[in-house]
């Protein structure tokens, strides 16, 4: 048996491995939940109820997705290029920053139109995350600094700074107006104004999904449609061969984490306005959900392609959002994120059959001239 | 896997003269290797006597290196036998050819760069002086130094290998097959690095050896060379032995025959100056261009190309030609002096004002420079041009007419491939360096930068590649062709450039310029 190569990739292969690797994952799955004493079915049909189709279950899953969206995305934009930018987090982080600056500003000018909010808070973090995204950038196109780890270390410089302006600091952000805010510490409520609308009754969607799928139909037309895409593809495939071309691969490093930079930092944005309507400065609230780490394993499983990150986005977001159900006192938390393990790694495993293939050799058979001449 | 002897051990070392009664030193018998949707080796038969040098010739692609690889033991054949001496023996590892007396000088010389001549010789000689704990250098430079006077091998022991040039390296080479008392020696296209004259003096040592009853087996695919040096000669064609004959009464022609398969012109020089124009399309003045290291690799060299004229480059390989093409065609930043196309200045370290001056650029690399390998070859058909009116739309592409455009290179430069959404990896090399080559022309160029156009191609190929140079030539094009392949140049050129440590060391028009006379200049002028 060995692995060999694939010299092509027929097409039913790219939708074949992904559902079949889901469902490697669940049979490796229904058997550590049996040895733990679990019915499999059972733990599965309360996965689907309480990330799809039980009451409510499709609205809190969007909630889930929506942020791995965004951070989904902006790691598919520069991974396509193959820059690595993992600092999705951080720039959403600095998104988040932006975001409710300038809904407080707003707030204190008396701005009362929702729509005004919405955009000026996405400018404001789209431009954050972007300078953000551009320090490792830079580094990267004029220094050849590796973007892997200047994008992962400014991650914890951006946490740092969040907890900074609430914990540290009588910064803008912070709300001392009351003696109990003074004491434990927290942001300043955002204005009314700035609160995003959602859509629908039975299944609610907050606007921040809409603004991650249409972002994501923009990716496509960009990265299908546009010389920009086909340039970002000649370098990420050969950068010598871009140079060759005449591209300038320096401008396009920027701009390709630039525009990583702003998605993420809409993210934040969209945390801000869609649900937590303050600056969350804890190292165990916004910080611990690592959005921004998610998203890579979000932009991975979609292959990079902006439709199936939106895909992705949801039914991660669906897995995560289960998992908070199921955790119990005979469910733990553990078992839970084993769970979301095995179906990642079957997931990436998967990958490794659409570019190889196995190949089982028959024993060697003894070459007839050979043996006549021996 | 059955009943195969391990047997890697050969029991009786007395090499003796040539004879009809002994074993063949080498009798490999059915070899097959397949690798992932290739059969490289495909029931290959070969045999070496003691005491011969027996060329293994054939076209790139033939099975020529995978054979000596599973000599060497590389790799493993998946079917067929190999006898040494009359003794069949399986290799696990190179290390087992090693101790059966197989040493091969590969074309991408295996040395350790800051270590001295001596050390290298030592280098993984797991049986001898390498294995003890303290080298006795003096030793060893001694036993360097006998070797390379009784072979002809001149070099010094001390030097270390950065501070060689690339045919003392070779000379290391085959210095430390001859240390390891190897009695097969491969030589894998040993003569690509060297000057002509050089050539003549490892055909020398090769002799030598050969005179003492050692095997060497010369891999080639340049037919007078084999004709020089061989005694017998093996012609493989796609992977399958076609036959083995004797060297002498061989005609270039007949090998030449025998190893395309079919009857070819040999390449003859032109014989009569072509009529050009008086318009100077490219003039370099004065350039000097950083290497990789920053080093100098050109050093001020000044030449203008005529219109429709071809200008070779001739010269060893990294005496500056790679980076002379680069320069000209902007992929390389320049320190001094000015390259101008049709009167205007080009800036220095500028692909893209090199291409809108109207320079057409085929390089050395062609997959991973010249074309992006897991491309389509649509987007690598308009990978310069994608930018232009016509097959975009502001900022959108218009992909049926970038569609267009690559169907109509595939059908006007007969480039075969599945389709244009192929990836381009998957073509073979002919037909990459005619994408590439189309692509080029397709723009109209002023000035063509041509490096290595026919290296890896068969013979077919290059025949094809050979004839478009023409008639870009014929067209007004002025082409800048580097070479390796001296043949090529004169068989192509109407003016030759020998270029030796980065500066043009001698000009000669192609019609009456010998190859002793350009041979003496690679080398740098002087008779070694």
């Amino acid at each position: 048996m060995k692995l060999e190569r694939r010299l092509s990739q027929p097409w039913w292969l790219s939708v074949a491995v992904p559902v079949g690797s889901l469902v490697v994952a669940f049979a490796v799955m229904g058997v550590i939940l049996a040895l733990t004493g679990h019915d499999p079915g059972e733990t599965y049909r309360k996965i689907v109820e309480a990330g799809f189709t039980g009451n409510g279950a499709l609205s809190a899953t969007l909630i889930s997705a929506t942020p791995i969206l965004f951070t989904g995305l902006a790691a598919a934009v520069a991974f396509r290029m193959q820059l690595f930018n993992i600092g999705a987090e951080g720039q959403l982080y600095l998104g988040a920053i932006g975001a409710s600056w300038i809904a407080l500003q707003f707030g204190d000018r008396d701005v009362t139109s929702t729509p005004l909010f919405v955009v000026a808070m996405c400018a404001a973090a789209a431009a954050l995350g972007a300078l953000w995204a551009l320090i490792p950038g830079v580094l990267r196109a004029f220094a050849r600094t590796n973007e892997i780890i200047t994008s992962l270390m400014l991650n914890y410089v951006a946490g740092l700074l969040l907890t900074y302006l609430i914990f540290d600091s009588s910064s803008y952000w912070r709300d001392t107006s009351t003696l109990q805010a003074r004491s434990f510490p927290q942001g300043k409520p955002m204005p009314d104004a700035s609160n995003w609308p959602t859509f629908g009754s039975s299944v609610v969607v907050p606007l921040g999904f809409l603004i991650g799928l249409a972002a994501a139909l923009v990716v496509w037309v960009l990265y299908s449609r546009m010389r920009f895409g086909f340039e970002v593809g000649v370098m990420a495939d050969s950068p010598r061969a871009a140079r060759y071309a005449g591209m300038r691969t320096r401008r396009k490093i920027l701009a390709v984490m630039a525009l990583s930079g702003a998605i993420a930092g809409i993210g934040g944005a969209s945390q801000i306005g869609d649900f937590t309507y303050t600056l969350d400065g804890s190292p165990t609230g916004l910080q611990a959900a690592a959005f921004g780490y998610t998203g890579i394993v979000v932009a991975a499983l979609a292959r990079y392609n902006p439709f199936a990150v939106c895909l992705v986005a949801v039914l991660i977001g669906g897995l995560l959002n289960a998992g908070y159900t199921l955790q119990g006192p005979d469910f733990p938390s553990g078992l839970v994120g084993v769970m979301q393990g095995i179906i990642l790694f079957c997931a990436l495993g998967g990958e490794l059959l659409l570019r190889y293939r196995l190949r089982i050799r028959r024993p060697r058979t003894v070459n007839p001239v050979a043996e006549a001449a021996s | 896997m059955g009943e195969q002897v391990p047997a890697t051990a050969v029991t009786e070392r007395g090499a003796g003269p040539l004879g009809a009664s002994l074993p063949p030193a080498v009798r490999m018998t059915g070899i097959t290797k397949r690798f992932p949707g290739v059969l490289a080796n495909d029931g290959v038969s070969f045999e070496a006597a003691s005491g011969e040098v027996h060329a293994l010739l054939g076209e790139n692609g033939a099975g020529k290196t995978t054979l000596s690889n599973i000599l060497t033991g590389l790799y493993r054949q998946d079917e067929g036998e190999i006898e040494l001496w009359g003794e069949r023996v399986r290799f696990h590892s190179p290390r087992d050819a090693l101790d059966a007396g197989i040493c091969m000088v590969h074309q991408h010389f295996r040395l350790v760069e800051p270590f001295s001549v001596a050390e290298n010789v030592v280098l993984g000689d797991h049986r001898g002086e390498g294995r003890r704990v303290l080298l006795r250098t003096a030793a060893t430079e001694q036993r360097v130094d006998e070797l390379s006077e009784r072979y002809g091998l001149a070099v010094n022991p001390k030097a270390k290998i950065w501070q060689l040039s690339i045919g003392e390296q070779q000379r290391v080479e085959i210095l430390k097959a001859l240390y390891r008392e190897a009695r097969i020696l491969i030589m894998d296209e040993p003569t690509a690095v060297l000057t002509p004259q050089e050539a003549d003096t490892l055909f020398g040592t090769l002799r030598t050896m050969a005179d003492e009853g050692k095997t060497v087996i010369f891999i080639s695919h340049k037919l007078h060379e084999v004709k020089a040096v061989a005694d017998r000669v093996t012609v493989l064609r796609g992977g399958r032995t076609v036959t083995t004959v004797d060297a002498a009464p061989a005609t270039l022609q007949s090998l030449a025959t025998l190893m395309v398969g079919r009857e070819i012109e040999v390449a003859k020089p032109l014989e009569q100056a072509r009529q050009l124009s008086d318009v100077r399309m490219l003039e370099v003045d004065g350039l000097t261009v950083p290497g990789d290291r920053g080093e100098t690799a050109v050093d001020g060299v000044s030449f203008s190309i005529r219109e429709g004229e071809i200008v070779g480059v001739a010269g060893v390989a990294g005496n500056g030609q790679r980076e002379l093409a680069e320069a000209v065609s902007g992929m390389r930043d320049i320190r001094s002096g000015s390259i101008q196309v049709a009167g205007r200045r080009l800036r220095g370290g500028d692909p893209r004002a090199a291409i809108l001056a109207g320079v057409a650029h085929v390089p050395e690399d062609r997959l991973g420079t010249g074309l992006a390998p897991s491309l389509s070859v649509t987007s690598n058909v308009v990978i310069k041009t994608y930018r232009t009116r016509s097959l975009s739309r502001g900022p959108l592409l218009a992909l049926r007419r970038m569609r267009e455009t690559a169907v109509g290179i595939i059908g006007r430069y007969d480039v075969k491939t599945p389709g244009p959404g192929t990836p381009v990896r998957n073509l073979s090399g002919g037909n990459l360096q005619k994408l590439v080559l189309g692509r080029e022309f397709a723009d109209d160029p002023l000035v063509l930068v041509v490096a290595q156009p026919t290296r890896g191609l068969d013979v077919g190929a290059i025949e094809t590649v050979h004839s478009y140079l023409r008639d870009a030539a014929a067209k007004g094009v002025a082409i800048l062709l580097m070479s390796e392949d001296l043949d090529e140049i004169r068989a192509l050129a109407d003016r030759i450039l020998v270029i030796y440590e980065g500066s043009i060391v001698g000009e000669l028009p192609a019609g009456s310029a010998s190859v002793e006379e350009i041979g003496l200049l690679m080398a740098g002028g002087t008779r070694e």
